[in-house]
């Protein structure tokens, strides 16, 4: 079959609607990871009704957008949570939802069962109470536990079990993997950007070069079985591309409406210099989508700038936009993760405190967890509503 | 050679979305929570034509594709039948 041009480059060049977006619903939390990348905590008195929520789904059906991705904060503490959730599926918008599972009791659990158009990820950044409650707080990895147990009595086949790859848990890959399989799970893998209160503690928890590429390794050895929200294909450097699009679809086929309906480009991006607009003006969030500047910046070519002559820039095509934004690196320069390590050699050059701050913080005061980790580095080694299955080559 | 594909009848699954781009389409299965892409405007044309033909080949005729042609769209169609895509229609 011939087409005129490769089909990520249409991707790239933006499509009408998004093909799934991330919705933050509330800001509200019951716990202060130390990684969050929406720096969550207190409810903003601006979040969106449940009317003007209702109003935003009425659109995502009209554009056909297949599936929304909520988060937060903790989405499923906001009051009208299942009453939004029951009038998207309604509405012929998926939800896949994303939880630390405080609300998973058995009941719930046995309502998501028995919906085909809802999906559940549960975050688990480690795979022992040890190394996941060091960055998700104390209990948070019993509350987890305790949701997947009540989704797996419920017979919800294939929920997900989702991961931020850290420093500290590099090593437990298998572990996760055998987590998802025992409560007939799907293990998602995701990567730390430097986003929200993550610019915080990047430095201390982002995975080792070697690192890096252990991971690589072990995302190729299990292929689509193993989602990943193409998050990593910055990776993709090191030679063959992961499963997905490998593109960065910021603005032009995904993107982030937060609690208060601003509209940005995407979810780990929540900066003034990414912010497309607002739901709650004339035209709503299609008018966001289809007219603002911003995405169609993003939309238009695209300047490789220093990594241009790089051998590896037509794989991970420069990398992640936020995680440069936040490390105070160049846009069109490289990922501070570069698998050629060009990025390394960059971020040397960075002017301590220069990286541009989040800004929006709700962090609750105080709540920080305490840093309780010791660093299990192992000895002197250096070193993504995946959605987009690519199925139809 | 009868085809196991393109000599059967088939119909998109009823939890499957289509959404028609300019490239082709993107499908989406809310089961199976799969989205798929139809890389051509022609396949999207076969696989809308799908549920009042006879059978795929005759889905594809209608769609004005020739016997010389029809292998990548029998590939896709299989990974579409792969994939609970589409679904066996019975008479």
């Amino acid at each position: 079959m011939s087409v005129a041009i490769p089909l990520v480059e249409h991707f790239a060049r933006g499509l009408d609607a998004p093909i799934c977006l991330t919705w933050e619903l509330t800001y509200a939390c019951n716990l202060a990871c130390r990684h969050c990348l929406s720096s969550s905590g207190r409810r903003d008195p601006a979040e969106l009704s449940t009317a003007e929520a209702k109003a935003v789904i009425d659109e995502l059906e009209r554009m056909q957008v297949f599936y929304v991705n909520i988060g937060g904060g903790e989405p499923t503490i906001r009051p009208d949570f299942w009453e939004l959730v029951d009038y998207a599926t309604a509405h012929h918008v998926g939800v896949k939802f994303s939880t630390n599972g405080v609300r998973i009791t058995p009941e719930v659990a046995g309502r998501l069962a028995a919906s085909d158009y809802v999906d559940v990820q549960i975050s688990l950044d480690g795979a022992t109470a040890e190394v996941n409650d060091a960055v998700r707080g104390e209990g948070s990895f019993a509350t987890a536990t305790t949701a997947m147990e009540h989704l797996a009595a419920a017979g919800f086949g294939g929920f997900k079990v989702s991961v931020v790859c850290t420093r500290h848990n590099i090593a437990q890959l298998d572990a996760f993997k055998a987590i998802a399989d025992r409560y007939g799970a799907q293990l998602r893998l995701t990567r730390l950007r430097p986003s929200g209160r993550g610019a915080d503690v990047w430095d201390e928890l982002h995975p080792t070069a070697a690192q890096q590429r252990e991971l690589y390794d072990w995302l190729l050895a299990h292929g689509e079985g193993v989602l990943t929200g193409d998050s990593f294909f910055h990776l993709a450097g090191y030679g063959e591309a992961l499963p997905g699009l490998n593109l960065c679809g910021a603005g032009r086929v995904v993107c982030l409406i937060d609690p208060v309906g601003d509209v940005y480009a995407c979810p780990f991006a929540i900066h003034d210099a990414f912010r497309a607009g607002n739901v709650r003006h004339p035209g709503g969030f299609a008018a966001v989508w289809r007219e603002s500047e911003l995405f169609r910046t993003l939309r238009g070519p695209q300047a490789g700038g220093a990594c241009a002559a790089c051998s590896a820039y037509d794989s991970c095509r420069g990398g992640c936009m936020a995680a440069k934004f936040f490390t105070g690196l160049p846009l069109d320069g490289p990922d501070p993760e570069c698998v050629k390590g060009f990025g390394e050699l960059r971020l040397a050059s960075v002017e301590p405190g220069s990286a541009p701050k989040p800004s929006l913080d709700h962090s609750r005061p105080a709540t920080a967890v305490p840093v309780t980790l010791q660093r299990r580095r192992p000895p002197d080694r250096a070193c993504d509503e995946n959605p987009l299955t690519l199925t139809v080559r | 050679m009868p085809s196991p594909v393109l000599d059967r009848a088939w119909a998109l699954a009823p939890q499957v979305s289509v959404r028609p781009e300019p490239f082709g389409a993107l499908l989406y299965h809310f089961g199976t929570r799969r989205l798929s892409f139809l890389k051509d405007r022609r396949l999207l044309a076969v696989v809308q034509g799908l549920a009042d033909a006879p059978t795929a080949r005759a889905a594809c005729t209608g769609a004005g594709i020739g016997p010389a042609e029809i292998g990548p769209y029998e590939r896709a169609l299989a990974r579409l039948t792969d994939t609970a895509m589409l679904e066996e229609r019975r008479p």
